[in-house]
């Protein structure tokens, strides 16, 4: 059904909206990434019979305006580590850990009935917690880029359109003029939210100054960081949401032809956003002359073939135009010559995504949350050693403290928190001391840390940042293009160097050695792969020199983590000879005699710690 | 032009070629094509592919071997990639695949099995941290592995 003027369009939201308001309940089942590995379409399928069976009137599409039950494959409600994750609405009962043999009993008591399942509801120490907002992880979240995630159908445009879908770039198309358009997100201080923070207004700006007949519109969807999947999320839970904010900028910037960049590792945010835009097309929100307005714009999906330095602007736009994604010398910039050579507007997809609240609520709106300088909300993945994991929005400028202790429950297994590596590869570590740091663009900043596109990875005492330090190089010195020396060079003896350390051969001088080869790359490389590459051991020196040292003179890791430098060794005043360790023992390195305490020959120990289990007295000790 | 390429059909290729277009923009998208169908890139393709794109087979091969996606060498059945991003790092990822790659007679260097049954790599991030650790068989995510469980799943595999 193809639009073909503004009435049209608000007719068919008014009519979506009205659909939507009349469905008496909907069953919000999480289908994102998380909770599909965990069997989300069985469950899905499991609704479906039971509400085929169950004689009421249901639908899993909003176009049927006669049914009272909505069953919808919603996108992310955060809490991935409890997946697969239900939600009732209106009432807001969240469930956990749902399994398809509980659909009947979720129909029976919270669809048919308004009663809430109480086993598998959120519990706070022996209180369930029925509603969403009641839940201590969503309580100081603030959803605005995350809105709808979770909470329409992330497959059907129709429901998009029935939270009030395409009514900014309605507004946009209409109403305002390109300059407008700059003017509202330039007064919104909206900060790229891919990691760098550069203001999304100036960038728009300098690009709708250029005086090129054909520019583009790129969404950088190549989300590399190990440990982050905000951009999978809003892609595959709100498609629609972040192609609205392409289109606005495609409107402010003159531009009538867009690319979203994936990552090979997303299909399912590819999917779903073919769908999406298909959808967009066949009603007429894409194409020529979109709504009779004069306006044509195209999207097109590339996906990439793995490659992390394709996160760069000009390795992105060299991978889509067909080459190798190499960067380039800077400048000119990708505003003036971008892909095939032409004016470029390229931003991530968390910034498209924050647009459409600018232009339907104003700046002024956007301005009230979070510090001046650094506006809005930001989503972060939440991960690691940490109780909560999932996806999360918080407003810009909570401290660290807040996002861990509150949001993410404190630390699993009660293990004493000990650093959070922010920003990936390219950022730092944070410590103890910086837990009440607000997290803003210039906060982090001035701490050797950076935003970056938002990965979280908390560490607890038992995680050695020697190795973690190595870990990211590792990853780093493998996605070096090779085009720049310091970089290609660089990271391969940092490697070797961190190697060396985590295996016992570390040599006096080493930390200065490493320290002066991440200047170095630092200062040379071409792009920001290199010039962020020495970050993670930048920071860990800084803040853990200590472990390094012990790494490096006494030849022992404090977190007991490296193989190479644990020891194994029997507390003497906790044995009491039962010789369960060296029953277990594959080389026959633990002896002694019974009753007395036994012994760890270390010549003989290969450090499979086999003992440490089977000591029932917690006599055998690593360290 | 070699005995292999004289016996290959190439009547995939020029599907992958037609679906894609035959611009030199499109070439990392056919060869994604191409990799899907074959499971990699035979050599064979390249002289077809610098025809039909107009551009240099040393270009295309460029592009084959940059990209971590594509594999020159055939892949087996089963690709196994078992993610080592930061999140799955710190809840342990290793120990599953050391024990993917021992029941498996398989190492960083020889990532796949003679019969082509199976192929473990590593990956940096699935996406998936929130279950971690987690690995792909064929793109289907397994969450929260254990070593224990990845035997599990080898001999389930296995049939």
């Amino acid at each position: 059904m193809k639009l073909t003027n503004r009435a049209e369009l608000v007719s068919l939201r008014e009519k979506c909206r009205a659909a939507a308001a009349s469905e008496k309940k909907r069953i919000l089942v999480c289908t994102d990434n998380g909770c599909l590995a965990s069997g989300a379409m069985d469950v899905y399928e499991a609704f479906r019979k039971e509400l085929a069976a169950s004689g009421l009137s249901w639908s899993v599409e909003l176009t049927r305006d006669d049914h009272d039950i909505g069953l919808k494959r919603s996108g992310c409600h955060g809490l991935c580590e409890l997946s697969v994750l239900v939600r009732i609405e209106p009432d807001g009962c969240q469930y956990f850990k749902v399994k398809p043999e509980d659909c009947r009993e979720i129909v029976g008591t919270s669809v048919k009935k308004n009663g809430c399942v109480e086993r598998l509801s959120h519990n706070v120490n022996g209180v369930p917690a029925h509603r969403q907002d009641e839940i201590p992880f969503y309580k100081k979240q603030n959803r605005v880029v995350l809105e709808h995630c979770g909470r329409i159908d992330a497959n059907s445009i129709l429901e998009y359109l029935s939270v009030g879908g395409y009514s900014a770039f309605e507004r946009a198309l209409f109403d305002m003029t390109p300059d407008e358009i700059v003017r509202d997100v330039n007064e919104s201080n909206l900060r790229g939210r891919g990691g760098g923070g550069f203001k999304t207004g100036r960038k728009w700006e300098q690009v709708k100054r250029q005086a090129s007949a054909k520019k583009y519109v790129v969404c950088n969807g190549d989300e590399g960081d190990p440990g982050a999947f905000m951009d999978s999320s809003i892609m595959g839970s709100d498609p629609h949401r972040m192609l609205e904010g392409m289109m606005i900028a495609g409107l402010a910037c003159g531009s009538d032809e867009a690319y979203i960049y994936v990552r090979a590792e997303y299909p399912l945010a590819v999917t779903r956003l073919k769908k999406a835009i298909a959808d967009a097309e066949e009603h007429g929100l894409l194409g020529d002359s979109i709504l009779g307005s004069g306006f044509s714009y195209r999207i097109r999906i590339n996906r990439g073939a793995g490659a992390f330095v394709c996160g760069e602007g000009s390795a992105l736009t060299a991978s889509i135009e067909g080459k190798r994604g190499m960067p380039r010398t800077k400048p000119p910039r990708t505003v003036e010559h971008g892909l095939f050579d032409k004016p470029t507007v390229l931003n991530n997809v968390e910034t498209f995504a924050s647009v459409p609240v600018i232009i339907e609520r104003g700046a002024d709106f956007y301005r009230s949350i979070g510090p001046e300088n650094s506006p809005g909300t930001k989503t972060y993945s939440l991960t690691g050693n940490v109780l909560n994991t999932g996806l999360i929005e918080v407003p810009m400028g909570m401290t660290l403290r807040d996002v861990i202790f509150d949001v993410g429950g404190g630390m699993r297994g009660g293990t004493e928190f000990k650093a959070v590596q922010i920003g990936g590869p390219s950022g730092g570590c944070l410590t103890k001391d910086h837990l009440d740091l607000p997290m803003d663009f210039d906060s982090l900043k001035k701490v050797g840390a950076m935003v970056g596109s938002g990965g979280l990875v908390i560490m607890d005492s038992y995680t050695c940042m020697v190795e973690v330090a190595r870990f990211f190089m590792n990853f780093t010195q493998n996605e070096s293009c090779g085009k720049c020396i310091p970089c290609r060079e660089g990271t391969k003896r940092m490697l070797a160097i961190l190697e060396r350390i985590v295996d016992g051969r570390g040599e006096d001088g080493d930390i200065d050695l490493l320290l002066e080869i991440g200047d170095l790359i630092t200062h040379t490389s071409l792009c920001g792969l290199g010039k962020s590459a020495a970050g993670p051991v930048v920071s860990t020196i800084k803040y853990f020199r200590d472990e390094y040292e012990a790494h490096i003179k006494e030849k022992r890791c404090p977190a007991g983590s490296c193989k190479k430098l644990t020891r194994i060794s029997i507390d003497p005043a906790k044995c009491k000879g039962c010789s369960k360790c060296s029953k277990v023992c594959p080389v026959g390195a633990v002896s002694g005699k019974i009753k007395e305490p036994f012994a760890i020959d270390v010549s003989k120990c290969v450090k499979c710690e086999a003992c440490v289990g089977a000591c029932p007295f917690g006599a055998v000790v690593k360290g | 032009m070699s005995e292999a390429s004289e016996t290959f059909d190439f009547q995939d290729v020029d599907e992958i070629i037609g679906a894609a277009g035959s611009g030199p923009s499109s070439i990392i998208a056919i060869l994604q094509g191409i990799q899907e169908r074959f499971r990699y890139i035979p050599r064979e393709v390249f002289p077809r592919l610098a025809e039909r794109l107009s551009i240099s087979e040393a270009r295309i091969y460029g592009v084959a071997t940059f990209y971590e996606n594509f594999s020159l060498e055939p892949k087996g059945k089963f690709v196994i990639k078992v993610c080592d991003g930061t999140a799955c790092h710190v809840r342990k990822s290793v120990p599953i695949l050391e024990r993917l790659r021992s029941e498996l007679g398989l190492s960083k260097e020889r990532v796949t099995t003679e019969d082509l049954g199976f192929t473990v790599e590593t990956v940096a991030c699935l996406g998936a941290c929130a279950l971690a650790p987690a690995l792909t068989v064929n793109d289907k995510v397994y969450p929260a592995m254990t070593p224990d469980k990845a035997s599990e799943m080898l001999r389930a595999l296995k049939g």
